[in-house]
Parts: C-alpha cells; sequence; structure tokens
C-alpha cells in the first residue's frame, strides 16, 4: 500500500520534472531557464529522497544534500554573472 | 498498514502535488517574476512535505532529512531573491498591466 504512495508520488514529481524541462528549453529570457533549473534540481532532490524510500538505502540522501548545495552555489553563481558582479 | 505509514503516504502525496502545481505555475505564468515565484515558494512547500512524509515513512533517517529540509528552507529564499534582483536590475521585460513601485523610486532619485 504504502509503496503504490510512493510509486503515484514519483509519478507526479516526474510530470513536474517534464513541466520545468519545457520551461528550461523554452525560456524567453536567461533568468527563466535558471528559475526552471532551481524548479528542477529541486525536483530530483525529492525524486533522490524516493528512490531512498524505494531501494531502503539511506546513503542515498548523502547525494540529495550535497546536491541541494551544488544546485544552490550553481543558481547563485549564475545570478550574480546576469548582474555582471562577477 | 501503521499510523506512520499512512500519515507518511499522506504526506508525501501532497509534497507531490505541490511540486506539480510548481511545474504547472512556471509552465503557464505570464512573465518571469510570476514564474519566480511559482517555482520557488510552491517547491519549497513541496520538498518540505515530501521529507516530512519520508521522516513518517522511515523515523531512523529522520535526521538526515531534518538537515536536508533545513538546508533547503535557508538556501531557497535566498536564491530565487538574488535571481529576482538580477532580473529586475537588467531590465526584464514584465506582463501587461504590472505596477513596478521600484523602478518608479528609481527614477524619482537616481
Amino acid at each position: 500500500m504504502v509503496d503504490i504512495l510512493i510509486y503515484i508520488a514519483a509519478a507526479v514529481t516526474g510530470i513536474a520534472f517534464l513541466f520545468a524541462l519545457y520551461r528550461f528549453l523554452k525560456g524567453p529570457t536567461a533568468a527563466d531557464r535558471v528559475v526552471a533549473f532551481d524548479t528542477m534540481t529541486l525536483v530530483t532532490v525529492v525524486f533522490i529522497v524516493i528512490i531512498a524510500l524505494a531501494e531502503g538505502r539511506g546513503i542515498y540522501l548523502d547525494v540529495a544534500v550535497i546536491y541541494a548545495l551544488l544546485s544552490f552555489l550553481g543558481v547563485i553563481a549564475v545570478a550574480r554573472y546576469l548582474e555582471r558582479g562577477l | 498498514m501503521t499510523i506512520g505509514g499512512i500519515i507518511g503516504g499522506i504526506l508525501m502525496l501532497s509534497g507531490a502535488a505541490f511540486l506539480f502545481l510548481a511545474g504547472l505555475g512556471l509552465v503557464r505564468m505570464p512573465d518571469l517574476f510570476n514564474r519566480l515565484q511559482a517555482g520557488t515558494k510552491a517547491t519549497t512547500l513541496g520538498t518540505l512535505l515530501t521529507l516530512a512524509g519520508a521522516a513518517c515513512l522511515r523515523p531512523d533517517w529522520a535526521v538526515k532529512l531534518l538537515l536536508i529540509g533545513l538546508f533547503i528552507l535557508f538556501t531557497n529564499p535566498i536564491s530565487s531573491q538574488v535571481l529576482a534582483r538580477a532580473a529586475h536590475r537588467t531590465g526584464t521585460p514584465q506582463a501587461a498591466g504590472t505596477v513596478d513601485r521600484l523602478a518608479e523610486d528609481r527614477e524619482k532619485r537616481p
């Protein structure tokens, strides 16, 4: 029962990732693409947690921590570059 | 089926629903600032709800999940604010009917 709920959550999250990917590919300005990238990385963090639940391996949560850290640094760097402050 | 499993499943499904709504807002909203609001606030709430649901399903992972949740809660508003400031300063086009008090203030006091 819980497994089915986890799979439904993974499917809905995957649809959200596809929406963000559409905006990433189409976005009129560079900042739109950065927003879509930020959303995609958060969705990916959630997806890593769901995979860790489905596989039952807690070591994957460390991957989620590092991924969140790197995505934060990437968004800050690109935003500073757009502002010509880098 | 335990009570923790039921609560965890409901929390995970609601978090996934918030992530879905964030993606929908990212596609449907008219300009960058509306998309930024949909794409950062809703994903923060969705991620926190999903992490809480995972912590209900596996209580022995609760500390690590709390660490991820705190990190996202601290960093996501910072990144969205920096991005919005950069977009406003470089003159990103806005939707029709936008009232921009910040730009009016800038013109008044250069």
